[in-house]
């Protein structure tokens, strides 16, 4: 962003006297990139930990090795930027879009695969190997942060630096930012990632990642903000696509959420320990105030972008209803922030906020559902292509599972059915039905459009993709039919009493009646974990195919607002 | 002219939008997190709630790092059962100087909130060991190498003034004993420490020693076997708390 001249330019920016110098943002990058580099052997240097030490060195290790691809690129670059129009047609940039998304896949597998292992802990705890660094309590904030946060967030980071240049008939704002942002995601999660098997944690689910990680992760998220508005801002469309009003909630609200969850004191900058500004049960709110939102406008809004633009341009008609969706909008982001008490039903928490949690709870039923309708029925009268196009079937599968968890999120937080769902495996159920049935699948879909598409290829295989789909739908099938049963089980069996008053089973009974669902559960996701081995092959094959003469994406279907 | 047509103005202006967005996000966070800094039931201060000793606060650190939260809560709910299984439902203020709090999401493993003296300490050393051991059918990790790891103790006064820092009730006196309490409670036959050491934190339990240097799992072990024994719920008046 720092080279301002070309956020209008039409042209190539040629300096007056036509010779090559560096960007402010270039400099800029590099003086930081050295300073970083500085900082981190400095910590590294009087670390109180070894692991902490080892994160410093990491820091040290990218921050060189930014300084050294900012010269390299220098050298190779011309005089001029790219330019923003060639031939009167956007000159967009698929780089990050590109690294974004292939490394999505890698992470997805990455966080599949240790998504069997803990399952496989909780069936044979011999599975643990006695090892601290891949115990269950370890392993679980690793999978859950790989899935969510570095799959999820770099499909995100792929499809909406594509959805915005393309709807807004724009480059991406920025020559090195939109790399910073890709890139310097990545280092967090590696950070985090590397973190949990080392203990370092904050204890906070979903929000494990200490205050290093945490700040470091602040200046790419208000970086990526600033990409996405300042493309917006570009825009040679006179409206903002609805996709992108989704987006923009997303990014902003996650900021929001991470700065209030995350509002800690480093114990010294030496250490890797903090502690965090709330305690009890005021810590417990914003913790499931951030931890629903997570779901609400991570997972949610952020990958509804994706229905919004994937499922119509796939379907090749355009979005069922222009109203429908900014009621589903506005309806959706006001309701979601307040859903969080639902999971502290019957604790500590005053009964006025659990009431709350859970009216609002209910309510969000209606425009989760207005949004599923409005995704479904954009395939009036094309609902033909769901025999022939196996991507465009697992996009809408996508939409009737979100539809299914939208129903039974707003049934688990009625507080008599809480009472008896929460702390079983039918909370697992449930998130996975979502995880793996929404967000996997609109994930999928998207990346098998968006690889041909920035790579200019035709997908290799359809009927691959075919055997994904069914593999993987067997899966989530296993998966979430288990954790239901184990669910209610377990539950059933914590209340229930004797003929003479006496609870009928000690808890270890209640954890030896689950191992066999334990064992499907685990089957399930290795059928999953297949399934992406599959899609990874044939993106693989994908990308390393001859070039197609057009882009297969072509114009887009959708008749302009104005 | 429709209404509808009103809704270009988001559509065409992006700090508009940011604007609406940030309106509609605000109220649920403000309306259901801002009271509870100053609602009595929330920030009512019970008898007996002391901050935890060195010894306990590293034994909490270890329970957080090893992310024992995911498979343990420490939040009995207000339900039959549950009261019955586990004791009195826990009280809000039994979680003030939990920063972070450890209520838990999930049991695969019993709640732990009143797990303070149900077992001995000589029962916890086997059960971190080789949880299968004591209990066949067990699905927990075994944490043997918890009593082989020497506890890093040389930061938790800094630890302390952190918390200080963010309302826990730490003296001067507490921090600049931290050191010297730490060792007292991991070793019983020190009596004059202990007596100390109770003096500052009111129920402090010294522990047996396990061996010449303080372990991780004395830590852990001191943390576990106190928790849920501060309140005295016998003298606890439900009513003046009504939640």
């Amino acid at each position: 962003m720092a080279q301002s001249g070309t956020l209008s330019g039409n042209g190539p920016l040629t300096p007056a006297n036509g010779t090559k110098r560096m960007t402010i943002g270039e400099l800029s990058l590099l003086i930081l990139s050295v300073a970083m580099a500085f900082l981190s052997i400095f910590i590294a240097a009087k670390a109180h930990t070894a692991a902490y030490a080892f994160h410093m060195y990491v820091f040290a290790a990218a921050s060189v090795a930014s300084a050294l691809a900012i010269l390299n690129r220098y050298n190779k670059r011309g005089a001029a930027l790219p330019a923003q129009f060639i031939d009167g047609k956007p000159n967009y940039n698929w780089g990050p879009v590109k690294f974004a998304g292939l490394i999505a896949m890698f992470w997805g597998i990455a966080g599949f695969l240790v998504g069997v292992i803990v399952a496989s802990e909780l069936a044979w705890p011999a599975v643990n190997l006695d090892l601290p660094w891949i115990s269950f309590g370890r392993l679980r904030p690793l999978h859950t942060s790989a899935v969510i946060f570095a799959f999820g967030g770099n499909v995100l980071l792929a499809t909406s630096f594509y959805v915005v240049q393309r709807t807004c008939r724009a480059r991406i704002a920025g020559d090195l930012a939109p790399w910073f942002v890709v890139l310097g995601y990545n280092l967090f999660i590696v950070i985090a990632g590397t973190g949990y098997l080392l203990g370092i944690t904050q204890g906070k689910e979903y929000a494990e990642p200490e205050w290093y990680a945490d700040l470091w992760l602040t200046v790419v998220w208000v970086t990526y903000l600033l990409v996405f508005l300042v493309t917006l801002w570009k825009r040679t469309e006179p409206h903002i696509y609805v996709a992108n009003w989704f987006t923009l909630a997303f990014i902003v609200t996650i900021a929001v959420l991470h700065l209030g969850n995350n509002a800690t004191i480093p114990v010294s900058i030496f250490s890797p320990k903090s502690y965090i500004l709330w305690s009890g049960v005021q810590d417990a709110m914003i913790q499931w105030w951030y931890g629903h939102n997570a779901v609400g406008f991570f997972l949610t809004a952020g990958f509804l972008a994706i229905m919004y633009y994937f499922v119509p341009k796939r379907a090749e008609r355009p979005v069922y209803s222009y109203r429908l969706s900014i009621v589903h909008f506005w309806a959706l982001i006001f309701m979601y922030i307040w859903a969080g008490p639902h999971h502290l039903h019957y604790t500590a928490l005053p009964d006025w906020a659990q009431t709350l949690g859970m009216t609002f709870s209910i309510m969000l039923w209606m425009p989760s559902w207005g949004g599923m309708i409005n995704g479904l029925m954009t395939l009036s009268g094309a609902w033909d292509k769901l025999r022939t196009d196996p991507v465009l079937r697992m996009l809408v599968v996508s939409v009737a599972f979100y539809g299914m968890s939208t129903f039974e999120g707003p049934l688990m937080s009625i507080k008599v059915v809480n009472s008896l769902s929460h702390y079983t495996d039918w909370t697992v159920g449930h998130v996975h039905s979502g995880a793996l049935g929404w967000v996997g699948y609109v994930s999928f879909g998207a990346l098998y459009c968006l690889i041909p598409w920035v790579y200019n290829r035709q997908l290799y295989s359809n009927k691959l993709v075919n055997w994904h789909f069914w593999v993987s739908t067997i899966g989530i099938v296993l998966y979430i039919s288990a954790m239901w049963v184990s669910g209610i089980l377990q539950g059933l069996m914590w209340r229930a009493y004797n003929a003479v008053g006496f609870l009928e089973y000690s808890f270890i009974e209640t954890v030896e009646a689950m191992h066999i669902f334990y064992v499907i559960r685990m089957l399930g996701g290795l059928l999953f974990l297949t399934g992406a081995l599959i899609m990874a092959w044939n993106l693989y094959k994908t990308v390393n195919s001859a070039e197609v003469a057009e882009a297969p994406e072509g114009k887009p279907a959708l008749a302009p607002a104005e | 002219m429709s209404v509808w047509n009103k809704h270009a103005i988001f559509e065409k202006n992006t700090i508009v939008l940011i604007i609406g967005i940030l309106i509609m996000i605000s109220f649920g966070g403000l309306i259901e997190i801002l009271p509870l800094f100053y609602l009595k039931s929330t920030i009512e201060k019970v008898e007996g709630m002391r901050p935890y000793t060195p010894l306990e606060l590293a034994g909490r650190n270890i329970y957080v790092r090893e992310g024992c939260y995911t498979c343990h809560s420490q939040m009995i709910r207000a339900l039959r059962d549950e009261v019955e299984r586990y004791g009195h439902y826990s009280l809000a203020a039994e979680s003030m100087y939990d920063h972070p709090f450890q209520w838990g999401s999930k049991r695969n493993g019993p709640d732990l909130a009143r797990l303070g003296g149900k077992y001995s300490d000589a029962w916890h050393r086997d059960h971190l060991n080789d949880p299968r051991a004591v209990v066949p059918g067990s699905i927990m990790p075994s944490y043997s190498w918890l009593a082989k790891t020497d506890l890093d103790g040389r930061f938790i006064a800094d630890d302390m003034k952190v918390l200080a820092m963010e309302g826990v009730p730490y003296t001067q006196d507490m921090i600049a004993k931290a050191s010297v309490d730490l060792k007292a409670q991991a070793n019983a036959d020190d009596t004059a420490g202990s007596a100390d050491l109770a003096k500052r934190y009111p129920k402090a339990v010294a522990r047996a020693a396990s061996g010449k240097s303080v372990t991780e799992a004395d830590a852990l072990i001191a943390y576990l076997q106190m928790l849920g024994t501060l309140v005295d719920f016998k003298k606890f008046d439900a009513k003046a708390n009504w939640r």
